[in-house]
C-alpha cells in the first residue's frame, strides 16, 4: 500500500511501504481493512437478497411454474459446479493460511487452484447456459421451449405447460448470472493477489488483502450453496 | 491577525494532478463541494422551469411532453446527485477525520474512487439529459418505466453508478469510526455529527445495494424483456414499488441524520452549552436508521398494498416520528439557560427548526392511513417533502457550510449579508412551498403539466401557483445571494483565526485552512461537548 | 412562561382544526359517507401539529431573546440531561401518535370495506381516459351514480398504472395492469365532482378526467335505461361519435383540425398522408382499421408511436362505425 504524498517532502517516515500512512500500526490496517470487507460483503448480500426476495414472491404465488420448469435444469451439472466451489474456497482459506504462515509459494499455488476452479464452474455454466439456448429455455420475453428440450431425469414430461412459464427462467438467469459475474470480479480480485504473492508482498505481519479476498471468495461460493438447492431442487 | 498561512491543504501540493489524484480527504471534500454545487444549480435551473411554466394555466414556455421530463430529471439530480451525497461527502469527508484526530479516512483510495463514480454517475445524467432526458418520474414506476421510449437505460445506469458511490463512502465512514477514534474517544464521547455520519452510513450500506439490484433489473427489462415487473409477461409492478421503497425511504434518512447531526453541533456551540440529552440524541439517530428500514409501505396504502400491510405500516411510521420528535425538545432545551448568538450557522439551525417542525408535522398527515388517502399524489406530499428534505437537511448543510467555512477556507464571511440571505431563502420558501399544503389538499394532483381541469372547482389554484412560481424566483435568489456571501469571502474575508466560533470539537484545533497533513490528536481525548476551557471568538 | 402563552397555544390549535361546521379550508367539501371519518381525524392532526408547531416557535423564539449572548457574561447552570423530562417527552408523543394512527386505522377499515349491497361499476382505465361499464351492459365516459347508495368500482388498466381520484370523495386507489383493484364510495347530494388520474401515466397524465355524476333520487335508473336504449338506436355516425367519446379517441385525436398527440380527425378521410419511413398513402378504410388495431404498424410523420392497440377491445362492428363516423368530419 502506497502512502499518501500530501505533506512536505522531507517529513521523516522510516515506515515500511505497505503500512498505510494514516494507520498507527499494521493490526489497526488490518482492523480496518478487515471490517471494510465485512461490510463489502454485507452490502453483496443485500444486493443478492433483493433477487431471493424476487424468487420467494414468484415461487409463493405461482408454485406450478417452479415445479414444472425447474426440471429442465440438469442437475448433476449443478451438483458439480457445487463441489467445484466449495473446492475453490478451500484451496482459497489454504492460500490465506499459507499467505499469514510465511509461505509464499504455497499460497501461490492455492491461489492459481482456486482460479482454476473458479474457471471449471464459468466452464459448466458456459456449458449448461448453451443448452438453456438451443432449447429456447430463455428469460421470459424469448422463452420458447424446443419439443425436445433436454429434461432432468425423474420428469413427467406429459405435464402442461403452465401459463408464463418463462419466469423461472428469467429469475435463474437473473440470480446465477449476477452470481457469475461476481465470480469473474472474484477470479480477477484472485488473479490480482496471485500478482502481489508472486512479488513477496505478503507475511506474516501484512497478508490482509489475502484474507479479504478470501473472504469475498467465501461468499460468492455460499452464495452459490443457496442458489443451487432454490433453483435446482425443488420438490 | 495574519493572513491564512501560506502552506495549507489547499495551496499545497501544487498544480491540477495533484488534485485530481489526491488523497487528502479535506481536497475530496472540497471538489465534492463544487461538484454538488454545480448539480444544485442544475437542479434549480430544473426548479424554475417548471415553475415558470406553472405561473399560468395551459402552455405557458413548453409543452407536455417536455414538463414530463423536467420534472423527471429535475428530481433524480436533486435526489442522487445533491441532497443524498451532499453533507457525507462534503462535509463528512472534511470534517470527519479532523473530529478524530486522524490522518485521514480509513481507505483514501477508495474516498477518490467515490469521487470518480460520482462524477462518472454525473456523465451518466448528463448523457441522459443530450438525448432528451426521461420522463418516468424519479420513482422510475413500472411498467411506465419499461416501456416508454425515453432514456431510461442511461439515467439508471447513472444512479447505479452513484449508489455506489454513497456505498464506498459509508463504508469508509463506518470503518473510520470504529478503528481511528484517538485514546479517551469512546462511543459516548463521539462528537454528535459522527453519530448521525455513522447511522446515516448503516443505512447507505444496507439500502443502496437494494436499490443497485432493482434498477440493474429494470435495465436487463427493458433490454431483455426479463418480465419480473411485466404483468403482460407474468410480473409483478407493484413488486417494483416495495424494491424501490425498500431503498427508497430509508434514503431520506440518509438525507436527513447528517443534518440533524450538524445541528447537534451547531447548537450548543452558539448557546454555549453541552447538548441536552447526549445519549438520548446519538441514539435516536441509529433507531431512526434501523426503523427507517420498517416504514417503506407508507409509500404504498393506495397501490392496492393489502389492508393488514398498511394498517402495520403506518403504525411504524409513528413509531419512527418519535425519535425525531424527541430531538426537537432536546435542541431546544440545549438552547434553554444558554447564551445564545445569532451568527449565520445558528440563523440557519432556527430556520431549521421552523421548517423541519412543519415538515416533519405534516409527515403525520401522510402517515395517518386515512387522511393519505385524500393526500396521496397531491401537492400536499410534493410541499411536505421538500420541507423536510430543503428545509430540513439543505437548511442544515447551509448551517454546517456555514459553520466550518472558516476553517475550510481560512476566511470570514460578511455576516450580516450572509443572515440576510438566511431570512430571504426563509420567507421565500414559505411562501414558494406553504401554498402547495392548500392545493394539494384540495386535489390538486403531482405531477401535472397543466391545471385546468381544477380551474373550474378550484379558481384559487391559478393564484397560488403564481405566488408559489414568483416566490420560487426569490428563493434562488437568496440561494445565489448566500453563495456569493461565501464565494466572495474567498478573496476579501477576513482572514479566520483557528477556532473563531469558540467551538471544543477537535477539528477546530488545526490551523484555518488546515495544513496538508492533520495534526495529531491530543493524548487523552474529553467531553466534546465540554465549554469551561473553550476560548471565547477571538476578535469578539 | 405561564399562563397566557398556554392559553396562546390552545387557541391556535382550536382555530386551526375549527373548521368544523362549515367548508374547511384545508380541503374540499365533504361529498361521501366516509369523508367526516377522514376530515375528522385530519382536522385532529391539524390541530395536534398546530399545537406543537406553535411550542417549538414560542420557545425557540423566546429562548433566543431571553438568552441572548451578553458581552462577558456565560450560560448560568443548567443540567445537560434529565432522564425523567426525557421520557415524559417521549411518552406523551407516543401517546398521541397512538391516538392519531387508530384514527387513522378506523377511518381507512372503512374506506377500504364496501357494504355488502354496492352497486357495482367496471372501470377501465388507459392512457388517457377513462371508460365505465354500467351492469346493463352500457359503457359511458363519465361515472354516473345514485345519490345515498354504495357504488363499488371495480377498476383494470389496459396498459400502465393509473389512479382513480375523486377528491371531494375521498376516494383514492390506484389501477394496476394484470390485476383487479377495487375502492367504494357513497353519495351524499346531487352534483358534479371531479375524477382525476393520479399516478402518473404519460404525455396527457394531466388531462385525463371524467365526471361523477351524482343522480337524485330516482332518477338514476332512468338515466341508465334512456342510455342503453340511445346507444342501440344510433345512425352509423352517431355511434361512431360515441365510441369516439367514450374510448377516449379525443384524447389524442381531434375532431376540429386542431393537432393533438394524434392527427386530427378532421378531414383526414380521403386524405394522402406521409409516414415515418418516408412512404405515403391515402387514408381510406383499410388505413383506418389497421391503425385501430395494429398503430404502430403505419406512424404518419411527425406524431410518436404512442397509442395503444384496440385488438379485443372493439368488435368489427364498433370499427365500422368509427370509419363511418371520420367520414363524416369533412
Amino acid at each position: 500500500m502506497n502512502h499518501t504524498d500530501n505533506h512536505p517532502a522531507n517529513s521523516d517516515h522510516g515506515h515500511d511501504p505497505f503500512l498505510a500512512h494514516h494507520f498507527s500500526s499494521h493490526r489497526q490496517q488490518y482492523e480496518a481493512g478487515k471490517l471494510g470487507m465485512w461490510i463489502f460483503l454485507l452490502t453483496e448480500i443485500l444486493l443478492f437478497g433483493g433477487l431471493f426476495c424476487a424468487y420467494a414472491v414468484f415461487r409463493a404465488n405461482r408454485p406450478e411454474v417452479f415445479l414444472w420448469a425447474h426440471r429442465f435444469l440438469d442437475k448433476p451439472l449443478g451438483a458439480l459446479n457445487t463441489a467445484v466451489l466449495i473446492t475453490s474456497s478451500l484451496t482459497m482459506a489454504l492460500a490465506v493460511r499459507s499467505a499469514q504462515l510465511d509461505r509464499p509459494r504455497r499460497s501461490a499455488f492455492f491461489l492459481v487452484l482456486t482460479l482454476l476452479c473458479a474457471t471449471a464452474f464459468l466452464g459448466v455454466k458456459y456449458v449448461e447456459y448453451k443448452h438453456k439456448w438451443e432449447d429456447g429455455l430463455l428469460w421470459v420475453r424469448q422463452f420458447r421451449p424446443v419439443e425436445s428440450a433436454a429434461v432432468s431425469h425423474d420428469a413427467e414430461a406429459a405435464d402442461q405447460q403452465p401459463r408464463h412459464a418463462g419466469i423461472f427462467f428469467s429469475i435463474y438467469f437473473a440470480m446465477t448470472g449476477l452470481h457469475a459475474v461476481h465470480v469473474l470480479a472474484g477470479m480477477a480480485a484472485v488473479g490480482w493477489v496471485l500478482v502481489r504473492t508472486l512479488r513477496g508482498h505478503f507475511n506474516s505481519q501484512y497478508f490482509g488483502p489475502v484474507d479479504y479476498v478470501g473472504l469475498y471468495w467465501h461468499l460468492v461460493d455460499l452464495i452459490w450453496i443457496y442458489l443451487f438447492p432454490l433453483f435446482y431442487l425443488i420438490h | 491577525m495574519t493572513e491564512p498561512s501560506a502552506i495549507n491543504y489547499l495551496t499545497y501540493p501544487r498544480g491540477l494532478r495533484s488534485w485530481l489524484l489526491t488523497l487528502d480527504h479535506k481536497r475530496i471534500g472540497v471538489m465534492y463541494l463544487a461538484s454538488v454545487a454545480l448539480a444544485l444549480v442544475l437542479g434549480l435551473i430544473f426548479a424554475l422551469l417548471m415553475r415558470t411554466e406553472l405561473i399560468a394555466p395551459g402552455r405557458t414556455i413548453m409543452g407536455e411532453d417536455t414538463y414530463n421530463r423536467v420534472f423527471t430529471v429535475h428530481g433524480a439530480v436533486m435526489i442522487f446527485l445533491v441532497v443524498i451525497p451532499a453533507i457525507p461527502a462534503v462535509l463528512g469527508n472534511f470534517c470527519l477525520p479532523l473530529m478524530l484526530g486522524a490522518k485521514d479516512v480509513a481507505f483514501p483510495r477508495l474516498n477518490l474512487a467515490s469521487l470518480y463514480l460520482w462524477w462518472i454517475g454525473a456523465l451518466f445524467f448528463l448523457v441522459t439529459l443530450a438525448f432528451g432526458g426521461l420522463d418516468t418520474g424519479w420513482t422510475f414506476y413500472t411498467p411506465y418505466s419499461t416501456t416508454t421510449n425515453t432514456n431510461v437505460l442511461a439515467a439508471v445506469t447513472g444512479v447505479f453508478i452513484l449508489g455506489f458511490s454513497s456505498i464506498f463512502t459509508a463504508l469508509n465512514f463506518i470503518v473510520s469510526i470504529h478503528t481511528l477514534r484517538p485514546p479517551g474517544m469512546t462511543w459516548r464521547r463521539l462528537p454528535l455529527f459522527l453519530w448521525g455520519l455513522y447511522a446515516t452510513g448503516l443505512i447507505q450500506v444496507l439500502a443502496t445495494p437494494v436499490l443497485g439490484v432493482t434498477l440493474l433489473l429494470l435495465g436487463v427489462e427493458r433490454i431483455l424483456g426479463l418480465g419480473i415487473f411485466d404483468s403482460a409477461l407474468g410480473g409483478d409492478p407493484v413488486l417494483f414499488q416495495h424494491f424501490f421503497w425498500f431503498y427508497a425511504h430509508p434514503a431520506v434518512y440518509i438525507v436527513i441524520l447528517p443534518g440533524m447531526g450538524i445541528i447537534s453541533e451547531v447548537i450548543p456551540v452558539f448557546s454555549r452549552k453541552p447538548i441536552f440529552g447526549y445519549r438520548f440524541i446519538a441514539y435516536s439517530s441509529v433507531a431512526i436508521a434501523l426503523i427507517g428500514f420498517l416504514v417503506w409501505g407508507h409509500h404504498m396504502f393506495v397501490a392496492g398494498q393489502s389492508v393488514l400491510a398498511s394498517t402495520i405500516f403506518s403504525a411504524l411510521t409513528f413509531a419512527v416520528a418519535i425519535p425525531s420528535a424527541v430531538k426537537v425538545f432536546n435542541w431546544l432545551a440545549t438552547m434553554y439557560k444558554g447564551s445564545i448568538e445569532l451568527a449565520a450557522p445558528m440563523v440557519y439551525a432556527l430556520i431549521f427548526l421552523f421548517l423541519f417542525g412543519i415538515g416533519g408535522l405534516t409527515g403525520l398527515f401522510l402517515g395517518t392511513l386515512s387522511v393519505n388517502v385524500p393526500l396521496h399524489n397531491t401537492h400536499f406530499v410534493v410541499a411536505h417533502f421538500h420541507y423536510v428534505i430543503v428545509g430540513g437537511a439543505v437548511m442544515a448543510m447551509l448551517a454546517g457550510l456555514h459553520y466550518w467555512w472558516p476553517k475550510m477556507f481560512g476566511r470570514m464571511y460578511n455576516q450580516t449579508w450572509a443572515r440576510l440571505s438566511a431570512l430571504l431563502i426563509f420567507v421565500a420558501f414559505n411562501m414558494t412551498f406553504f401554498p402547495l399544503f392548500i392545493m394539494g389538499g384540495r386535489g390538486l394532483v403531482r405531477r401535472y403539466y397543466d391545471y385546468s381541469v381544477f380551474l373550474e372547482s378550484n379558481p384559487e389554484f391559478t393564484f397560488y401557483n403564481q405566488l408559489a412560481s414568483v416566490w420560487g424566483y426569490l428563493l434562488v435568489t437568496g440561494f445565489v445571494s448566500m453563495a456569493l456571501c461565501l464565494i466572495s469571502s474567498l478573496w476579501s474575508g477576513r482572514p479566520a483565526p483557528d477556532n473563531p466560533w469558540g467551538a471544543p470539537g477537535l477539528e477546530w484545533k488545526s490551523s484555518s485552512p488546515p495544513p496538508p497533513e492533520n495534526p495529531p490528536p491530543p493524548a487523552q481525548v474529553g467531553d466534546p461537548y465540554d465549554f469551561t476551557e473553550a476560548l471565547l471568538p477571538s476578535g469578539t | 412562561m405561564g399562563f397566557s402563552s398556554t392559553t396562546i397555544l390552545v387557541a391556535v390549535a382550536l382555530l386551526a382544526g375549527a373548521d368544523l361546521q362549515r367548508d374547511s379550508f384545508w380541503l374540499p367539501p365533504p361529498a361521501s359517507s366516509t369523508a367526516p371519518l377522514v376530515d375528522n381525524a385530519f382536522l385532529l392532526l391539524l390541530g395536534v401539529s398546530a399545537f406543537f408547531f406553535a411550542l417549538i416557535v414560542v420557545l425557540g423564539l423566546w429562548f433566543v431573546v431571553r438568552y441572548r449572548r451578553r458581552a462577558g457574561l456565560g450560560p448560568a447552570q443548567s443540567p445537560s440531561h434529565n432522564t425523567a423530562l426525557e421520557l415524559l417527552w417521549t411518552a406523551i408523543p407516543l401517546g398521541i401518535v397512538a391516538l392519531l394512527f387508530y384514527e387513522g386505522f378506523v377511518g381507512y377499515m372503512e374506506l377500504r370495506t364496501p357494504p355488502k349491497q354496492a352497486y357495482e361499476i367496471e372501470v377501465v382505465a388507459r392512457k388517457w381516459s377513462w371508460l365505465f361499464s354500467y351492469p346493463n351492459g352500457h359503457k359511458d365516459e363519465n361515472l354516473h351514480v345514485p345519490v345515498d347508495r354504495p357504488v363499488r368500482l371495480v377498476m383494470r388498466s389496459e396498459d400502465v398504472i393509473h389512479g382513480l381520484f375523486i377528491p371531494a370523495m375521498r376516494v383514492q386507489m390506484d389501477i394496476v395492469p394484470g390485476r383487479y383493484t377495487r375502492t367504494w364510495f357513497r353519495a351524499l347530494k346531487p352534483g358534479e365532482y371531479n375524477l382525476v388520474c393520479s399516478q402518473y401515466c404519460g404525455t396527457k397524465h394531466f388531462d385525463m378526467r371524467a365526471l361523477v355524476i351524482v343522480h337524485p333520487p330516482g332518477e338514476f335508473e332512468n338515466w341508465l335505461a334512456d342510455a342503453a336504449r340511445a346507444a342501440e338506436s344510433l345512425s352509423p355516425v352517431d355511434r361512431g361519435r360515441e365510441l369516439y367519446r367514450i374510448n377516449g379517441c379525443w384524447s389524442c385525436h381531434s375532431i376540429d383540425g386542431t393537432a393533438g398527440t394524434g392527427p386530427t380527425f378532421k378531414g383526414i378521410y380521403g386524405h394522402e398522408v406521409q409516414f415515418q419511413d418516408g412512404t405515403s398513402a391515402v387514408v381510406d378504410e383499410n388505413y383506418i382499421r389497421e391503425s385501430i388495431l395494429d398503430p404502430q404498424a403505419k406512424v404518419v410523420r411527425g406524431y410518436q408511436p404512442v397509442m395503444n392497440t384496440y385488438r379485443g377491445v372493439l368488435t368489427d362492428e364498433e370499427i365500422s362505425a368509427l370509419i363511418a363516423f371520420i367520414k363524416s368530419l369533412q
